[in-house]
């Protein structure tokens, strides 16, 4: 009982802290990465913080509330997470909360909140494929959903998945609209769509968003963990490799368009993930 | 303690719109210059954004005319409090050399209520610099109660 609380804690509290400090680095990175300086390393909290004490100006009712159920569906997949719950159940609240800030975005007529909202339609309809069939390979190989099971394996899941981790970083990449798939908002591209999907959320509203999205970061960063949970060493240099490489890619690429980016997640998602899939029933 | 952390992050988190009334383009060029990733002003955390909504601070240049008061009004009656407006040029001070011209009502402060001028034809990058610091003082200042309605009876009477 406890130990839950405890975890409850430690999800909620930690969760945003951690997301916080890695899209700082994040913003480090990137800049190092374009010979620039960048900004101090808590510059995300002093954004959130800032933007918390502006005055609350929403559109209508129903953006706020979708905002709030996007923190909240953010945050309690989290907390199952570090409750160590089912990784289906997980991911299906997540992508309530992803489903919640797009329909938030449509609340409001303005165009480009309108084409930002259908855009990050396109992006779940991108990547969540993908994700069931990775949770699927996970099942295949430890006969279990819990997250719980997973971690007790006794066998890195990198040897025995290794296609469908790469289809995971492929998501990744759609799920946190990083380049080349930032197509309904984009965290460096400032002017791009007026700001996309996020146009038209401001001020406190806003920044609960950003805080959704630091709990969906920490949420994916330990999905990444799981592919080699044998040891602490291992699973922190899995997640600090992938979030490099994510950053990287980030900054190597121009944007795509949603075509592409369907066609290459469905492609080379699927047929990576369906070879993956064989070669462990064959085995 | 609370609001030394918010004037703080206030400080470190400026977002900025850059709005050109009817400049000639030599304010905005200066502005620009300012802006471009040599001086790398993400290191003080401040954006350049092109979304009235997320932004605190607003950088107007030229003289306002007829034809764009409405649009000047309206970004910044969208921009949520606090903000600070300020006004770069000597067209947007004044309407410059052009405030004889018929079609001009004259400086910015004609139809928002402007925190910093800045003065030049164009305005220097440091005489830029400087006015956006002075801004960001009052900026911190501020508090988010304070209201700064251009007034809603303006619109009405454009």
């Amino acid at each position: 009982m406890i130990d839950t609380a405890i975890f409850i804690g430690i999800g909620l509290v930690v969760g945003p802290l951690l997301g916080g400090l890695v899209s700082g680095l994040d913003r480090i990175l990137t800049a190092r990465l374009q010979s620039r300086i960048g900004p101090p390393l808590w510059q995300p909290f002093y954004d959130v913080l800032k933007l918390w004490n502006k005055e609350k100006t929403v559109v209508n009712v129903w953006q706020a509330f979708c905002a709030y159920c996007y923190v909240a569906a953010a945050s309690i997949a989290l907390v199952l997470f570090f409750l160590r719950s089912d990784l289906l159940l997980i991911l299906f609240i997540q992508a309530v909360g992803a489903v919640f800030l797009v329909v938030g975005a449509l609340s409001s007529t303005s165009p480009f909140s309108q084409v930002g909202a259908h855009r990050e339609l396109l992006q779940i309809l991108s990547y969540e494929p993908l994700l069931i069939l990775v949770t699927i390979g996970v099942f295949l190989e430890t006969g279990s959903f819990k997250i719980e099971r997973i971690y007790s394996w006794n066998e890195p899941l990198l040897m025995k998945l290794p296609f469908l981790f790469v289809v995971l970083g492929y998501a990744l990449i759609i799920k946190l609209r990083k380049s080349p798939f930032d197509l309904s908002t984009s965290h460096h591209a400032h002017q791009e769509l007026v700001k996309g999907l996020l146009t038209d959320y401001s001020g406190p509203i806003l920044a609960l968003t950003e805080i959704g999205h630091w709990y969906e970061v920490v949420l994916f960063l330990g999905f990444c963990s799981l592919f080699w949970a044998t040891n602490w060493i291992g699973m922190i240099a899995i997640v600090v490799i992938t979030y490099f490489l994510e950053v990287l890619i980030d900054n190597v690429s121009a944007r795509l368009n949603w075509r592409w980016m369907l066609g290459y997640a469905w492609t080379m998602g699927l047929t990576l993930s369906m070879v993956n899939l064989v070669w462990l029933y064959a085995s | 303690m609370i609001k030394w952390l918010i004037q703080k992050s206030r400080i470190k988190s400026p977002w900025l719109l850059h709005y050109d009334c009817s400049s000639c383009n030599g304010c905005d060029i200066e502005i620009l210059a300012c802006l471009n990733p040599v001086y790398d002003i993400e290191r003080f955390g401040i954006i350049n954004v092109g979304n009235p909504m997320h932004a605190d601070i607003l950088l107007v240049t030229g003289a306002v005319n007829h034809r764009n008061k409405k649009v000047l009004l309206n970004l910044f009656e969208q921009m949520p409090d606090p903000k600070v407006v300020v006004a770069i040029g000597s067209c947007a001070l004044s309407g410059g050399i052009f405030r004889e011209a018929y079609n001009l009502l004259g400086g910015v402060d004609k139809v928002i209520p402007v925190d910093v001028y800045v003065p030049g034809c164009p305005a220097k990058p440091e005489a830029i610099i400087d006015g956006v610091v002075l801004g960001l003082q009052k900026f911190r200042q501020k508090r988010v109660e304070e209201k700064s309605y251009a007034g809603r009876g303006d619109l009405r009477q454009f």
